[in-house]
């Protein structure tokens, strides 16, 4: 049980710099950038055959993280310049990753239509591997000691970028376009920007997954943008009265650690791990519709106050009556 | 031949939407209108008479389908939008449109300090600014230099477009461009704002235009009225003719210019 939620945690980490990456387009940009589904495995091809190939998996990291900026630029300019709507963009830029992805592999072995790639016999080259030997360390501990410093200096790279006069620009065009092209704000090239690091640091987390799985397969971005969005609302609900940017995006790395041992509790207590997607898909709907829920609620009660005080007034008057 | 007492010149300027379809709306129609620099320029009209089309033809959120426009002897017409947005404050009608309401005052405020400017890698916000912000909000009465951390959308209609206000005028436009900036906000609040505008307008002498449904307050406030009709111009009274104008008198020009029976407070008010 201890290994299981250690191994929840660890894997926490690796997917709050997905949910992070998922925050900037989602919250900060307010737009469901599909997308990432292609970037995560976008992020895990690169790294993965790129480490077949021999390259340091740090330069690899590096590497994935560009790609996924690219991909993100895509999505970004199918958008804006050719006028596609937000989701159909993201899903073209998704289902041609599909295919492109499948190519990054097959350069690995040669043989074309590779559709995974195993990194066991290259596991000592991996970021993990690597750490694991410098470190002399468990590979649990390695993975958490790891996450934990690069979503802090994530955080902080991202608080110190959107508090910039650039990032202060994107994070406005989220909220009105139309105010930030009235205040001479190239909205096109904000929402380009904002998507290529979103899809970045997504594509950087396919990366990390990959390494820490030792795997990379052209599916194991399916789901992936609901795994992220899950991480922020339970992330939003945890800390929902703080203001501060930086510990609104730590609230985000808490989100994706505590989704992730909810998901190791749960099937280590027996569900089929086929399920788990149906459960994610389910926690995201019933956070999303909790305000409605809540004020459905809030009224009907309001409702029956209001007819119980009508009830005592009625009987009120029939008693002076 | 360079002109300096002319603001801002719109040569034979047409925008039809929708051409082609049973839509089509012919919205600015050979207008043409010269501002002086330092003029006042009230708009009135009625529905559909293309103020709005006027105003966003000028700070280029469509373009023209024919026509020059000219701004301080440069030629605008083909520029971007964000590229003139550095000559231009802007305040529009709904109150939510002008500010990024989850941003802090100061932040927006920043960001319009930085309106034109390359947006770089430098700190959102410096110290000396918020200085300079505390002191421009003070003049607004409202206290909003004490919640200058505060969300702007916390804040109320009238606050928000005076914050707004504030706003488009902190760098000093070429031209101030308020778009029925007062028509959602209660009276008293609109009265306030308004006064608010006159004071700005006047202690930078700004080259300002005001679309207002309120023909009172297009007579009371400015150099100039021009009324608007069809895509056209069809009343430009300025000067002492200006000040000795009422709303009947104003009205019967209407139905004058217009050779229309359709001049009735409603056409106008509406």
């Amino acid at each position: 049980m201890f290994g299981t939620i250690t191994a929840g945690i660890s894997q926490g980490f690796i997917w709050a710099v997905l949910a992070l990456g998922v925050y900037i387009s989602f919250r900060l940009l307010e737009f469901a950038d599909l997308s990432c589904e292609g970037s995560v495995t976008l992020g895990a091809s690169i790294a993965a055959m790129l480490i077949w190939k021999g390259l340091n998996p740090f330069l690899a990291s590096i590497i994935a993280f560009c790609g996924g900026c690219i991909a993100g630029s895509v999505t970004g300019i199918l958008t804006t310049k050719l006028k596609i709507p937000p989701i159909l963009s993201g899903i073209l830029t998704m289902i041609s990753l599909y295919s492109i992805n499948i190519h990054i592999m097959s350069i690995a072995t040669g043989t074309s239509g590779t559709a995974n790639l195993s990194l066991l016999t290259f596991s000592k080259n991996t970021i993990y591997g690597v750490l694991r030997t410098a470190l002399g360390l468990e590979k649990t501990y390695v993975t958490l000691i790891c996450g934990a410093v690069f979503a802090v200096v994530i955080i902080a790279v991202l608080y110190w970028f959107f508090g910039t006069e650039l990032g202060s620009s994107i994070r406005a065009t989220g909220s009105n376009e139309k105010m930030c092209r009235a205040q001479g704000i190239n909205t096109d090239t904000t929402k380009i920007l904002g998507l290529a690091i979103s899809n970045g640091m997504i594509a950087l987390a396919g990366s990390m997954l990959c390494q820490y799985q030792n795997f990379s397969d052209v599916n194991m971005g399916v789901g992936s943008i609901v795994i992220g969005l899950a991480s922020i609302i339970i992330g939003e609900t945890v800390f929902m009265k703080v203001k501060n940017f930086a510990l609104r995006l730590l609230g985000i790395v808490v989100g994706s650690v505590i989704y992730r041992i909810v998901v190791a509790i749960v099937i280590y207590s027996g569900m089929p791990s086929t399920d788990l997607k149906l459960m994610t898909a389910v926690i995201v709907m019933v956070a999303l519709s909790l305000p409605i829920i809540k004020n459905a609620f809030y009224a009907s009660s309001k409702k029956r106050k209001m007819r119980s005080e009508a009830a005592e007034i009625d009987a009120e008057v029939t008693k002076n009556g | 031949m360079a002109d300096i007492s002319t603001m801002l010149e719109l040569k034979n300027v047409t925008k039809t939407f929708n051409p082609g379809t049973v839509n089509e709306k012919v919205a600015m129609n050979r207008l043409s209108l010269k501002v002086n620099k330092g003029d006042f320029i009230t708009v009135i009209g009625g529905n559909g008479a293309g103020k709005s089309t006027l105003m966003n033809a000028v700070t280029g959120v469509f373009g023209v389908d024919s026509g020059k426009i000219i701004l301080d002897n440069i030629d605008i017409t083909h520029l971007a939008e964000h590229k003139r947005a550095k000559y231009f404050g802007r305040v529009f009608q709904d109150p939510m449109m002008g500010t990024v309401p989850d941003m802090e005052i100061q932040e927006n405020l920043a960001l319009a300090y930085r309106r034109g400017k390359p947006h770089g890698l430098k700190w959102g916000i410096s110290a000396s600014e918020k200085t300079l912000y505390r002191e421009q909000l003070s003049r607004l009465g409202l206290g909003l230099e004490n919640r200058m951390s505060a969300k702007v959308g916390l804040l109320s209609g009238g606050q928000r477009q005076a914050l707004t206000l504030l706003m488009s005028t902190l760098v000093r436009p070429k031209m101030l461009l308020l778009d029925e900036h007062t028509a959602a906000l209660d009276p008293k609040t609109a009265e306030k704002v308004l006064t608010l505008t006159n004071e700005i307008v006047g202690e930078d002498d700004l080259t300002t235009l005001m679309v207002t449904h309120n023909m009172q307050n297009a007579i009371d406030y400015g150099n100039r009225l021009i009324m608007m009709w069809d895509g056209k111009i069809i009343l430009d009274i300025g000067g002492e003719d200006k000040k000795k104008l009422t709303v009947e008198a104003l009205l019967e020009a209407f139905s004058k210019a217009s050779g229309s029976a359709f001049a009735n407070d409603r056409a106008l008010l509406s």
